[in-house]
Formats: structure tokens, sequence, C-alpha cells
């Protein structure tokens, strides 16, 4: 059995006097224990709203989050809030984007982990310290003792974020959810934090999902990946597998679409048309299919069904062919 | 950094822009009646170089850098401390009144978020003829129409846009306005300040296609500031990467890419994660410690020998490094680039742990010991 099993979520934005909004279309996907999942796609493709209904984190006013993710089998979407709240912070830990929203302002950095170590562990306040100048220390924040009594606004933000990691694996959870952990940060911090977790995950065993739009960052970190696009997943592979041969225009198309650094200069890039405000309604067919250059009349009347493809998943009437693939070039 | 500016030894095309010297310090003010100064932010502190007629000159570093603030200063939207921006013969930093309001047609700038540099209650027409007008180019009506018609269908949107304001239109398409109303008086040269980095993956080829389309039609000169090396590589025709308010290194795109001489160089293209598993696997990284120092106190000698992993005992902690050139338009401020070349110093991973820089902190002093390497 996985570590984590979701199955057909689906999260609906109901506001009032708003159309609903489905943001999260039936996304069902599984991570077993120690394995770096990645969930890839643009701003809007609901890959960090999947991450807030795994976690449990979306208000629950105007929100209806369907569909079932079990962990260890039992599903968290049924808990009662007290026993998501115990699961959070010990089973499941999260990091967020952004360092300095995500750590309280007035509270010192030490507090704010003796606070999950005290929780989870029912560690006295003279341990609890102990352990989190461990901790730190292990997350590569110098000084860890000193660290202990100063605010988030003192550090800088590849320590806030080092911080962050900290709390997220204070209980040495199983599985940890990274939501664009190093897109706030500087190249070569996000190299060091990508090594920390990168590490971690060897270390630990922790299962990690990976939420990003980088593809650099997929590509040397997660076992396999899902792209997503209008709130559904699109393609599913193994990492050598997609990067190698992308089977869907989609995930063909970004990866042709961005500057490589060892590429030859001077090639165009080639982009994908227009942008994600041209999609249609994924009940009347394929909603990348007005931006896609393999479209099909077909396309805008069936909505295409993901089916196992080449070892992975693929949802997609008119693949790009392996062939086309070694060689990007079409979209016009 | 006083060095000679270097003769500009490949290509023949004549200079456009040159920097000479320039400072940007900002005051730290404390107190409530009486504003002491206590110390100075020094943003930029001592940048050369030249940018010719015709090409796109990229700048490179990190947050915190000083390359937003150099481009501004170029454009004289913040006022240089020291040294000279000269444009076309003309001394920028010295210029006053009508005549730096004149000058200001022929640079012009595209901002990084498009949609805080667009007036949210202007329409698109309104946006492109302020400038027009207030450089007396909208005289004629009829012409002013057809011109309003060339720019929109120059950067790829429909006519219909004119009436329409900033928030109906998706972020590429904002930029588009952007670069439409910094082309709508005619510039020579173009800042483009992280002109892609706001957009999604998907639109940030278009506009980098535009910017390059766009230059070859109006013969542009961009300075293209970038924290992204890759997009910056792609378009540029040569690179400086500042860190710390300083060029470290130029050099054209692919010398830099092949040939990097500067630690700092170095450790910033093996950072970027690069979208091929087979790459990923298989390179080496070199992992600095620690974060950029506080440009407020920066670093005696080399800014950068607190992370270098090459630094030697002697001269990287006392001299500051000049931009010297090294090869063909290859300039590097490095006292030891020659020997790193040629392996004759070996980086020594260990001395980098040791060297933690509190970015916010300078006057806690320097702790001791941490770095992802270390718990690897």
């Amino acid at each position: 059995m996985a570590l984590l099993e979701v199955r057909d979520l689906k999260v609906v934005f109901q506001r009032r006097g708003e159309q609903p909004f489905t943001a999260v279309d039936g996304v069902s996907f599984d991570v077993e224990p120690g394995q770096t999942v990645g969930l890839v796609g643009e701003s809007g493709c609901g890959k960090s709203v999947t991450s807030l209904a795994i976690m449990r984190l979306l208000a629950k006013r105007g929100n209806k989050v369907t569909g079932s993710v079990r962990f260890e089998g039992a599903d968290l979407l049924r808990l009662s809030d007290g026993d998501m709240r115990d699961r959070r912070g010990r089973d499941l830990g999260m990091v967020f984007q952004d360092p300095l929203s995500s750590l309280n302002p007035v509270i010192p950095i030490g507090l704010q982990i003796t606070e999950v170590l005290e929780r989870h562990r029912g560690m006295a306040r003279k341990a609890a310290s102990v352990e989190a100048v461990d901790l730190l220390d292990k997350v590569g924040i110098p000084d860890p003792a000193r660290r202990l009594t100063e605010y988030p606004h003192q550090l800088s933000g590849g320590m806030r974020q080092r911080a962050l990691i900290a709390i997220a694996l204070a209980c040495r959870p199983r599985l940890l959810i990274a939501d664009e952990p190093t897109t706030a940060l500087d190249v070569t911090i996000q190299a060091q934090i990508l090594a920390l977790l990168r590490e971690l995950v060897q270390d630990t065993g922790t299962a990690l999902i990976m939420i990003t739009h980088d593809l650099g960052v997929v590509a040397g970190l997660c076992d396999e990946v899902n792209v997503l696009y209008g709130g559904k997943i699109v393609e599913r592979a193994r990492r050598h597998q997609l990067f190698a041969e992308p089977r869907h225009p989609y995930t063909h198309g970004l990866l042709a679409s961005i500057p490589r650094l060892d590429a030859g200069r001077g090639e165009k890039l080639i982009p994908i048309r227009g942008s994600v405000a041209d999609n249609i309604p994924w009940d009347g067919g394929c909603a990348f299919a007005p931006r896609c250059p393999n479209a099909l009349a077909v396309c805008g009347e069936i909505s295409p069904q993901l089916v196992p493809d080449n070892g992975g998943l693929l949802r997609c009437h008119n693949p790009v062919r392996p062939a086309v693939a070694a060689r990007p070039g079409g979209v016009r | 950094m006083s060095a000679p500016m270097p003769p500009v030894s490949t290509g023949n095309g004549q200079v456009l822009l040159k920097v000479e010297d320039l400072k940007v310090h900002f005051p730290i003010k404390r107190g409530v009646v009486i504003d002491r100064t206590i110390g100075h932010v020094f943003a930029v502190d001592g940048v050369d170089l030249a940018i010719r007629r015709g090409e796109t000159y990229g700048l490179v570093g990190e947050s915190g850098c000083g390359k937003s603030t150099l481009g501004m200063a170029i454009l004289r939207l913040n006022e240089p401390t020291a040294g000279k921006v000269v444009f076309d013969g003309t001394d920028v930093a010295a210029l006053k009144g009508e005549t730096l309001r004149k000058a200001r047609r022929r640079m012009q700038m595209i901002f990084q978020d498009p949609l805080s540099s667009l007036d949210p209650r202007q329409s698109v027409e309104s946006i492109l003829l302020e400038g027009m007008r207030a450089h007396g180019l909208d005289e004629d009506k009829e012409a002013t129409q057809r011109r309003l018609r060339e720019l929109l269908s120059a950067v790829g949107l429909p006519e219909s846009s004119l009436r329409k304001y900033p928030h109906e239109f998706s972020g590429g398409q904002r930029q588009r306005i952007g670069i439409a109303r910094a082309l709508s008086v005619n510039p020579d040269l173009i800042v483009a300040d992280e002109p892609v980095s706001a957009l999604d993956v998907s639109v940030q080829a278009q506009v980098v296609n535009l910017l390059e389309d766009l230059q070859n039609k109006f013969g542009l000169t961009y300075l293209v500031i970038a924290h992204d090396l890759a997009v910056v590589r792609h378009i540029s025709d040569r690179i400086g990467v500042m860190y710390l308010g300083a060029l470290v290194e130029e050099t054209d795109a692919d010398t830099l890419y092949r040939n990097p001489m500067h630690p700092y160089t170095r450790a910033l293209l093996s950072a970027i994660p690069v979208p091929d598993p087979v790459v990923e696997d298989t390179r080496e990284q070199i992992l600095l410690a620690g974060d950029l120092p506080s440009p407020a106190n920066p670093p005696t000698g080399c800014r950068f020998h607190t992370r270098c992993p090459w630094r030697q005992a002697s001269l990287c902690g006392t001299d500051r490094p000049q931009l010297r050139e090294i090869g063909a338009g290859h300039r590097v401020a490095c006292h030891y680039a020659e020997d790193i070349r040629d392996g004759r110093i070996q980086p020594h991973a260990v001395e980098a742990e040791l060297v933690e820089v509190t970015a916010l902190n300078p006057d806690l002093g320097p702790p001791d010991v941490g770095s992802v390497s270390e718990i690897l």
C-alpha cells in the first residue's frame, strides 16, 4: 500500500454571487515511502490547491473538496478536525513558498520549533530546546543556539526557509509537502536548499511532494513527475522518461520554450501561443486545445481521458511522437 | 574601480553608453528630529561598462547585488553619488532640468511587474500617448493614430486594445503594453529590468522572442537586467556578472558559459537547475556557503572572499581586485583568475564552509560554522 493515495480529488471554489470554479479536477496519484513526487505546472493549474486540500488547509466555507486522500489507509478528508491537527506536523509536514509570511513574526524561531515538539512529541520545554538546536544545526543554520531567541526578520531569506524546513521536520514526518520552496530565493541559495531537501529525503526516508513551476528543479529531484494543466493531470512519467520523451504537447511546449544554459545560443525559443486565459472547459474537450500545436477537431469536442502510455499516464488525443520530440519544433 | 575602460575589442559597433566608475550610495538615517546619517548602503560601488549600439548587454546577479540600482542610475531615475554615465557623448549624470527631460526620450525602461507599472485608470491609448505628448511627438493627429496602430502591431496586440484598460489583459499582454510604451518615443536604449520574471514559463518565451524581433526591426540597444542567467544568456551578446555592487566578470555570452573565470560566476552557473535529468545527475555543483553579505557593510578586499571556495590567504581578504582584461573582451575581477583556470589553485571546501555571513546582522559579528555541505 502506498503511503499516500490521492483519488479523484476535486476542489471547487464556490463564492457567493460567482460562478463555481473547479481548481482541481479529479486528481489521483500515489506517493510511496521515500519517494519524491513532483507536481509541475504554471500558475493557476491547481498544484498548490492540491497540496492545501491534502493538508486540509483550505477554508471550509466557499470550498468544496471531494474525493479521498488516504494516508496509510486513513482518509484525511474524513478525519475530525482534532485528529487532523494531530496528523499535521506529526505525520505530514509542509514547507511553503514564502518563509517570511509563514513564520510568526512576533515569536522567536526557537519557540516556533519547540511548540511543535511539545505539542506532538510531548517533550518537556528543556528537552525540546535541545532538540530544536539539533534540528537547526541539521538544516545548516549556523550558531543554532543563538538563533533560537531570534525573530524571523533577523534571518535572511535562505535561513528562514531552513528554519521552516526544521519546523516541518521536527516530528520526522513520513510525508513532506514542499510548495515552491525555493521560488522566493536566489539561485545560489536555491541550490543550497535543494541539496538540503535531497539529503534529508535520503537520510530520513521521508516521502516528498515537490510542487514547482520550474522544470529544472524537477529534473534534479523528483522520481516521478505529474504535469498539471487546468486542474487535471495531463501527463505522468518517470523523471528521465518525461524529459527525454515528453508526450503531451503542453509538456513538450514547456521544455521547448525555456532557454537552457547548456543549449546552443541563437536558436529561437518556441513559445506556447496564447495564455491560460484561452483555456476551454474540460467537459467540452481538452482545456489546452486552443493553445495546442497538435490540436485536432476532436480536441474541441471530446474530453481526453488519462490513459496508460509508455509506462506513464497521458491525457491527449494527439500526443507528440517520440521522433518529433527529439527535435522540438512546430508550434505556430 | 578606476581601471581604464578596456578597448572595445570585439565587433565594430560604436559605443552608445559608457558608464565610468559609477557609484550609488544610499544613506542610512536614524533619528526623529535630526536625521543623522549613520552609514551607507553601497548599492553600486564602482562600475565601468560600455554598451555598443545595437547590442544586448545582460546584467546578472542575485537580489541585492545592485543590478537594478545600476539600471536606474543609468536612466537617472536615482542620483549617482559619483561617476559618469555617458550616453551618446553627453554625460547624463550631469544633466539638469529641461535638457535631462529631453534626453529621457532616447532612454526608456521596461519594468518587471507589468501590472503595477501601468496606471490602472488609463486606457492603453492614453498610456501610449502620454510619453509621445510629453516629447511633442503627437502634433499630427492622423500620424499619431497611425503610430499607435504600428506600435500595437509591433508588439502583437490587436487594435481594439487601445480602448481597453490594463486589468483586461493577461500578464504577457500587459508586458507587451509596457514594451509598446517604451517604444512609443523612438528610444535608442531600452533598459529592461527583469522583463520576464513575473510571467509564466510558457509566456516568457513569447516576450523574449518579441524583444529580439523588435531589436532587429528598430535597431534598439538593450540593457537587460535579470537574475535568470539562462534567459540572459539567451538574449544577450555580452554579459556582466555583478556581486555586491560591482562587476566581477564581463564577457560575451558564449564565453561566459564555456569558460567562466570568476569563482562567483562558476558557482552561479553550477547552481542553475537544468531541465534535463541526465545533466542534473552528472554535473558537479559548487555550493556556496552562506548568504550575500550586507551591502551596508561589505567585506574588505574582494567582496566575494567570504564565500569563495578558492580563497587564498594573501590578497583576497585585503585588496579589492580590479576588473582586468584576461582575454579578448573578457574582464575578470579576481586576483587568482589565471591560477584557478589553470588548476594551480584547487577549491577547498572546508574553508568555504567556515565562512558564514549574517546578511542582516552585520553588528553581531561573524558566527562560526554552517553550510549545507557540512551536513551532507
